[in-house]
C-alpha cells in the first residue's frame, strides 16, 4: 500500500515536472486558430508543422543553436576544470586564507548584474571581446564560478579524509591518492556542477545581449525573445516551436551524462 | 586529476577560441568610409511581426544593392528588453548607427545627450510628407536649454473597436462610419444591448489600464497633466474623470462589461471574442492581425472607428528611427532614415506591422485603403490622432508605475471610488512628479 503511494506521488511528481514541457509541445502543434480557442486542447485536433517551418524560416535556429552550444560546453568545461582544484584546496586546507576566500566568493555573488555589466562590456571591448563567443564564454565562466565552487567543495568535504590518509598508508602518493581514490569518487558531483554550468550558460540572456551585436554570432536566447512583441503580446506558435527546439540540447546533455549522476557511492567507506 | 582537468581547460579553450572569432567587429567600429571603403552602419530593427519583418529585410536589401557604398547590416533586438540593450551601448560608445525605438523612451537618452538631433538635417521632402502632430511626439528637450528632434516618427496606434459582426448585426444597431462614429453614450447603449445572458456587450482588458485611459480621455479633453511656469503637476477634474466613469459604469452599472476582462491584457480577450462571449473588444489598431490570424473560419468580424466624446481626439506616441549621437557616420544614417520612411516603404512597414504610417503619401496607398481587415477604419482614423500629453511629462513612467497603474486597477476593480482615485493621482502624483522637477 505504502509502495502504491510512492509511486502515486512520483506520478504526480512526474506530471508536474513535466506538465510545462508537454503544454509546450501541444502548443508548438497547433494552429492560431485553436490556440485562440476558449477550450483549450491538450491533444491538437489539427497539428501542424507550420510554426516550426516559420521559426526555422524567420530565425537562424540552428545556427544560434549551435553557437549556443559551444559557449555552454566550453563554459560547463572550464568552469569545471579551474573550480575542482580550487574546492580542493578550499575543502581541505582550512585556514583563516581560506575562509577568507569562501566568505569573499559569496559575497561576489551578491553584486547585481545591471552594476557591473557597462563597466564590463568596457574591459571587453578593450580586449577585443565584444561580439565574440570567447568573450561571452569567460563572461559565463566568471559568472558561473563562485557557485560551482561552492557546489564542488561540497562534493569535496564529502569525501572522508581518511580515504585519502588510507590510500597514503598504502603507499600513495598525494597524486596517486587524488587521482585513484578521490577523484571516481567525486564524479557525481562533478557531473552535477557541468550540468549546473552548461545550463546556466544555455539560458543566460542579458550579457549575449549586451556583448553580441551581430546576427553572425548570436545565442540560443536572443532569437527566441524575437518571437515577443510590444505589450507582451507574443507569436506564441513559433516562440513555442523554436523554444521546445531549444531544450532538447539540454535534454540531450542531460541523458549523456546522467548516468553518473548517483549517489551512495561513499556509503560504507568509514565506518562509524 | 591534474591531466585531466589540464586536458579539458586546454580543449575548451581551443574550442572557444576556434569558433569565437567568426564574428568580427560591429557595424559601429566600421571603416569610415575613405580608401574606397563602404561605410557601415548598423541599422537595430524592433519589427516582430512576421509580414513586418519581411518588409523590413526587403528595404535593407533594396538600399543595399542601390547603395554599393553605404551598407547597413539588419540587426533584429525585442521590444521587451531593447532600452536596457540600448542604455548599455550608449554607455559603453557603441550604440547602433540606427535605432527603432518608440517616442515615450526617447526622452531621457535625448537628455542624457545619446541621440543625434535632427533639426533641420531631416530632408525636405520626408518633413513634408509627416504632419506636424507626429513631428510633435519626437521633439524634447535636449537636457539643456533648447528642444531638438530625436527621431523620425513613422508608425502610430489608434483605440479603434473591434466587434463581432453577426452580433451587431443581431441587435440591429447602427454601424458606425469615420464620418459620424458612434458617441460613448451611444456606445453604452448597444453594449448594452449586446449584453446577454452569459454574453457581454464590451470586454475592457486593463492589465495596463494607464495609456489607455489617458489616450481616450482627450475625447472629452482630458490631459491629467497641467503645466504652468515649467511646473508639472496631476489634475483629474471633470473632463479626465469622464472615460473612467463611463468605463466604471459599463462593468457596475449597466453591467455591459465583463468585470473578469479587467486583468486581461490586449490580446487576452480574443478566445472570449471569438466565441461570441464578448460583442466588442476595443484595442489599438494592430490587434486586427491577431484577429485575422487567430479567427475560427467563418468567424466575421469589423473594425469600428474610433469613439467620439467632445471630439474624436486620441493621444498617440510614435514609434520612432533615431540617429545615435556616437554614430560615425551620421550624414549617411540619415540618408538610410530619408529612404526607409519614404512614402511606399512606409506604407509597406504599416501593413506589416497593421499599424497607421505617419506618411501622408502612405496613408494612400490602396492596400491601406481596402475595406479588408478594417483598414480602411484604421487609417482613416490617424486624423484624429494628437501627442499624447504625458508624453512631455518627466517623471510620467514612475507616476503610471508606482501610482496611476495600481490606483486605477483598484478603481475598476470596483475598490475604491473615483474620487479616491482622483485624490490618489493627484497628491501621490505630485510628489513623484516633484521629484523630477528640482
Amino acid at each position: 500500500m505504502t509502495r502504491a503511494l510512492k509511486y502515486l506521488a512520483l506520478l504526480g511528481y512526474v506530471v508536474f515536472l513535466a506538465f510545462p514541457l508537454l503544454w509546450l509541445l501541444s502548443t508548438a502543434l497547433k494552429t492560431p486558430q485553436e490556440m485562440a480557442a476558449l477550450d483549450p486542447t491538450w491533444i491538437p485536433r489539427r497539428p501542424t508543422l507550420a510554426n516550426f517551418a516559420d521559426a526555422f524560416a524567420e530565425q537562424d535556429l540552428i545556427g544560434a543553436g549551435l553557437r549556443s552550444l559551444v559557449v555552454a560546453v566550453a563554459t560547463a568545461l572550464i568552469t569545471v576544470a579551474l573550480a575542482l582544484p580550487a574546492a580542493y584546496a578550499l575543502a581541505r586546507f582550512r585556514g583563516v586564507a581560506g575562509k577568507i576566500a569562501i566568505g569573499w566568493v559569496l559575497v561576489s555573488q551578491v553584486f547585481p548584474v545591471v552594476l557591473i555589466i557597462i563597466p564590463l562590456f568596457m574591459v571587453l571591448r578593450r580586449l577585443e571581446l565584444v561580439n565574440t563567443l570567447a568573450g561571452l564564454t569567460i563572461v559565463h565562466v566568471t559568472f558561473v564560478m563562485p557557485f560551482a565552487l561552492w557546489m564542488l567543495r561540497g562534493y569535496v568535504r564529502a569525501v572522508p579524509r581518511e580515504l585519502e590518509e588510507a590510500a597514503a598508508v598504502d603507499g600513495a602518493g598525494r597524486l596517486r591518492a587524488l587521482a585513484a581514490v578521490v577523484a571516481p569518487l567525486l564524479a557525481p558531483g562533478v557531473v552535477a556542477t557541468l550540468l549546473f554550468s552548461f545550463i546556466s550558460s544555455w539560458n543566460e540572456f542579458m550579457f549575449a545581449l549586451v556583448i553580441l551585436k551581430d546576427p553572425e554570432v548570436e545565442t540560443l536566447p536572443l532569437t527566441l525573445v524575437r518571437f515577443v512583441g510590444p505589450e507582451g503580446v507574443a507569436r506564441l506558435g513559433p516562440l513555442a516551436a523554436a523554444s521546445l527546439l531549444a531544450t532538447v540540447p539540454s535534454l540531450v546533455f542531460f541523458a549523456i551524462i546522467q548516468r553518473r549522476l548517483r549517489s551512495g557511492l561513499m556509503a560504507g567507506a568509514v565506518k562509524g | 586529476m591534474k591531466r585531466l582537468s589540464a586536458a579539458l581547460a586546454v580543449a575548451a579553450v581551443a574550442l572557444a577560441a576556434g569558433c569565437g572569432s567568426g564574428g568580427g567587429d560591429g557595424g559601429g567600429d566600421a571603416a569610415p568610409g575613405q580608401n574606397g571603403e563602404p561605410v557601415k552602419l548598423r541599422f537595430l530593427s524592433l519589427a516582430w511581426q512576421k509580414e513586418s519583418i519581411e518588409a523590413n529585410k526587403q528595404i535593407v536589401a533594396d538600399w543595399n544593392t542601390a547603395n554599393p557604398k553605404i551598407q547597413v547590416e539588419y540587426v533584429q533586438g525585442s521590444w521587451d528588453n531593447v532600452n536596457d540593450q540600448l542604455v548599455t551601448s550608449f554607455e559603453a560608445g557603441d550604440p547602433p548607427d540606427v535605432i527603432h525605438d518608440d517616442s515615450p523612451a526617447l526622452s531621457s537618452f535625448a537628455s542624457r545627450g545619446f541621440l543625434l538631433d535632427l533639426t533641420g538635417k531631416v530632408p525636405a521632402e520626408l518633413k513634408s510628407d509627416i504632419p506636424q502632430a507626429a513631428w510633435d511626439t519626437v521633439t524634447f528637450s535636449d537636457g539643456k536649454s533648447g528642444q531638438g528632434v530625436y527621431g523620425v516618427p513613422f508608425l502610430q496606434e489608434s483605440q479603434v473597436l473591434i466587434a463581432n459582426k453577426k452580433l451587431l448585426d443581431g441587435a440591429g444597431v447602427r454601424v458606425p462610419t469615420p464620418e459620424s462614429p458612434w458617441t460613448w453614450d451611444e456606445f453604452a447603449d448597444v453594449a448594452k444591448k449586446l449584453t446577454k445572458k452569459g454574453a457581454y456587450g464590451v470586454a475592457w482588458p486593463m492589465k495596463s489600464p494607464v495609456n489607455k485611459v489617458l489616450n481616450l480621455a482627450l475625447n472629452f479633453g482630458g490631459t491629467f497633466f497641467d503645466t504652468q511656469n515649467g511646473k508639472t503637476t496631476v489634475k483629474v477634474g471633470p473632463q479626465e474623470r469622464e472615460v473612467l466613469q463611463r468605463i466604471h459604469d459599463q462593468l457596475y452599472t449597466d453591467k455591459s462589461a465583463d468585470p473578469s476582462a479587467l486583468g486581461m491584457g490586449t490580446a487576452d480577450p480574443l478566445p472570449g471574442f471569438f466565441a461570441g462571449k464578448y460583442a466588442i473588444v476595443p484595442a489599438g489598431v494592430y490587434l486586427r492581425q491577431q484577429v485575422a490570424e487567430q479567427a475560427p473560419s467563418g468567424f466575421e468580424w469589423v473594425t469600428l472607428p474610433p469613439l467620439k466624446g467632445q471630439t474624436s481626439q486620441q493621444g498617440a506616441v510614435s514609434q520612432t528611427l533615431s540617429v545615435a549621437a556616437d554614430s560615425k557616420h551620421p550624414d549617411e544614417a540619415l540618408k538610410f532614415i530619408a529612404y526607409f520612411l519614404n512614402g511606399p516603404n512606409q506604407a509597406k512597414l504599416a501593413k506589416g506591422d497593421w499599424l497607421l504610417p505617419t506618411s501622408t503619401t502612405a496613408a494612400k496607398d490602396p492596400a491601406l485603403t481596402t475595406k479588408e481587415n478594417g483598414w480602411d477604419v484604421a487609417t482613416a482614423s490617424a486624423k484624429d490622432l494628437v501627442v499624447a500629453p504625458f508624453l512631455k511629462v518627466n517623471g510620467f513612467d514612475e507616476w503610471k508605475s508606482k501610482v496611476a497603474t495600481p490606483a486605477m486597477q483598484e478603481y475598476f476593480a470596483d475598490k475604491i471610488s473615483l474620487d479616491e482615485l482622483a485624490n490618489r493621482l493627484v497628491e501621490e502624483g505630485n510628489k513623484v512628479l516633484e521629484r523630477y522637477s528640482r
